[in-house]
């Protein structure tokens, strides 16, 4: 019975990690989604064998640990907090963009294109050279592009 | 101080509360928020008097003895961060009041930022694993909506990827503790500390290494840092700043408890200084690229966490001490720095530095701030920086561990290059591209908010103070080094009461 449960935190994982790798932002979050209950599985798991009894008054011999249900139910109250916050989120993207989908750091693609702009303009260069002479032209004049200028900007 | 402790937590709870119930009154919401602040300021600082003086102590909630019940603990090491921390909060705090009415945003700033607060204090006090969870997630929870507060494009798309990036290492976190809990039977982090021997070593390391994994994720270190320049640089000026001085460092502060804790002889340190210095390099390599004020702080951020940790991937009293040194030096002057930029922001409608120029002239005020906070990030004396790097050098060199040494000493000239990039494009020279706000063209002064000045103003003299107060804030920073290493049973002692 144990054994079930573990496969089910193991599919349950797996099944968010995939999720999560998408794209979509509405698969995203059912990917954490399937992470929360994951958790709540996990958790209840670490109390130890399902089966024996709640504390109650008086009762001798073994009880079932209550912490782990402590826990699940804070977690559950959690997750289902940020999983609200989350697909307002989701939603508020959808009516700014009109797609569901994870988009790029601006900034960084920028950042990216600027320097493979020069590396190409320098492969262009390189095959069309003819003599050392040129050569160190060349290479002074890539170095002048690809040092920032001081004031910022790029090339 | 039974009652000093849970205060620091419900105070600005209750704060925040309040300021829900008066959302139509932004002063009155204010004025209820600097009290509580202060408030707060003045409990920290009482309750490190107390510890430096007596010892740590703890507080069973409920009287509830651990390991069963809740637990609040102040040793000299979380005392003395969350001291630190709450004099920036009450600083930015100040200086959000100060901002121009449209910069603000919404209504619930400001109970959100109390409740930011109470998960920060929650976090730095709580004894026990699982509440730690709950305080980084009430933390989290404030921030995620503080982040995406306001709703333009750039925030949403930014805060989505902050926000999952953090639920995922919360989720990691849950599934850690969980396991922690099914090895060990407690949540305790003293509790689970003794019982840590115990467990067999390859199940050890495995809890160790999530650990370092989840609270990587959150302090930014190499290679689980990549969220961070992204979205830092979107949300509101005085949330940023917050952000950028506080959160990554409550995770270094987890990480330094829960490795002293779990691995008094020093398991997991090789793994912790290679990640030290790549987390240096990448951080201030990141920076070097960009061009906009608040990325380029933002991959300093980075790297700065990277000298933290090269202080408890050392593993001697020293070291320790040194990091802790540094993390009170940064708290302050990297909350001041983007303050700066707000600053700058605010008169100029911009962060891009090639359409900044010549502020220099234009307002003194901001320049110079800028330079005391640059200088000191940098490390140059006599600022608080240079004593934090000078320690952190000395335990290196005392330690033998050359190649993480010269690294830091390598990557400290780099953060100048930085800074003198920002200072050469933002403060001299001319703008290449006229400035976004038409208040800001043509050569007359520019002046930003007075409260807002003010605010920088008292973050930088804050710096300025760890600089002065070097001697004895470093000598406060060996004794909790030392309660965390050699003495370590004695935050045990004090929660389990033996």
């Amino acid at each position: 019975m144990s054994a079930a449960l573990i496969l089910l935190v193991g599919v349950l994982y797996a099944g968010g990690t995939y999720l999560l790798l998408q794209r979509t932002l509405t698969r995203m979050i059912l990917g954490l989604v399937f992470y929360g209950h994951g958790i709540n599985v996990l958790l209840l798991l670490s109390g130890g064998r399902a089966g024996k009894p709640p504390i109650v008054d008086g009762l001798p011999g073994a009880l079932a640990d209550p912490l782990p249900q402590a826990m699940a139910l804070t977690a559950i109250v959690i997750t289902f907090g940020i999983s609200a916050f989350l697909l307002a989120v989701a939603y508020r993207s959808w009516t700014i963009t009109g797609d569901d989908v994870a988009e790029d750091d601006v900034e960084d693609r920028r950042i990216a294109r600027s320097v493979s702009d020069v590396y190409h303009g320098e492969i262009d260069k390189l095959s069309r050279l003819e003599s050392l002479e040129e050569l160190r032209d060349t290479d002074d004049a890539v170095r002048a592009t690809v040092a920032p200028p001081t004031d910022g900007g790029t090339p | 101080m039974n009652l000093v402790l849970p205060l620091l937590v419900v105070l600005p709870i209750f704060g925040a509360g309040l300021s829900m119930a008066l959302w139509r009154s932004v002063p009155l919401q204010q004025i209820v928020g600097v009290a509580v602040l202060a408030a707060s300021v003045a409990l920290s600082v009482a309750m490190t008097v107390h510890v430096a003086a007596h010892g740590a102590v703890a507080v069973h909630i409920g009287g509830w003895a651990a390991p069963v019940g809740i637990t609040l603990v102040a040793d000299l090491f979380a005392s003395l961060l969350l001291t630190v921390s709450l004099v920036t909060v009450l600083g930015v705090f100040v200086y959000a009041v100060g901002q121009p009415r449209a910069d603000k945003g919404a209504y619930y700033f400001h109970a959100l930022y109390l409740v930011l607060t109470a998960g920060v204090s929650g976090a730095f006090l709580t004894g026990d694993l699982f509440n730690l969870f709950v305080a980084f997630e009430i933390m989290l929870s404030a921030s995620y909506v503080l982040i995406t507060l306001g709703g333009r494009a750039e925030q949403v798309r930014a805060g989505m990827t902050y926000i999952v990036i953090n639920l995922l290492a919360s989720t990691l976190l849950v599934t850690t503790i969980g396991l922690i809990y099914a090895a060990t039977g407690s949540v305790n982090m003293a509790d689970v500390a003794v019982r840590f021997a115990d467990v067999p070593d390859g199940m050890q390391m495995a809890l160790g290494a999530l650990l370092l994994v989840t609270f990587g994720i959150k302090a930014a270190i190499f290679p689980l840092f990549f969220w961070l320049p992204d979205s830092y640089p979107t949300a509101p000026v005085a949330v940023t700043a917050v952000f950028a001085g506080l959160l990554t460092k409550i995770g270094v502060y987890a990480i330094i408890r829960t490795q002293t804790l779990l691995f008094p002889d020093g398991g997991g340190a090789t793994i912790v200084l290679v990640a030290a210095a790549l987390t240096m390099v990448f951080g201030v390599l990141g920076a070097m690229a960009q061009d906009d004020m608040k990325r380029i702080l933002s991959f300093h951020i980075i790297s700065q966490i990277g000298y933290m940790l090269f202080g408890l991937g050392l593993y001697t009293v020293s070291g320790i001490a040194a990091a802790i040194f540094f993390v009170i030096h940064q708290i302050p002057v990297k909350t001041a720095m983007f303050l700066v930029n707000g600053l700058v922001e605010t008169v100029t409608g911009t962060a891009a530095l090639h359409s900044l120029g010549g502020l220099l002239r234009r307002s003194p005020f901001i320049a110079a701030m800028f330079l005391a906070g640059a200088l000191s990030l940098a490390g140059i004396p006599p600022l608080s920086g240079f004593f934090g790097k000078i320690a952190l050098i000395e335990a290196g060199f005392a330690r033998e561990a050359w190649v993480v040494t010269g690294i830091s000493i390598a990557v400290s000239v780099l953060t100048l290059f930085s800074m003198t990039k920002i200072w050469s494009a933002v403060f001299w020279g001319e703008p290449a591209e006229e400035p976004p706000l038409a208040s800001a063209r043509g050569t007359g002064p520019l002046r930003a908010p007075a409260l807002m000045n003010v605010a920088t103003m008292a973050l930088v003299a804050v710096t300025v103070a760890v600089a002065i107060f070097a001697q004895p804030l470093w000598e406060l920073s060996v004794r909790a080094s030392e309660q965390l290493l050699d003495a370590g049973p004695s935050y045990i002692d004090v929660v389990l009461s033996r």
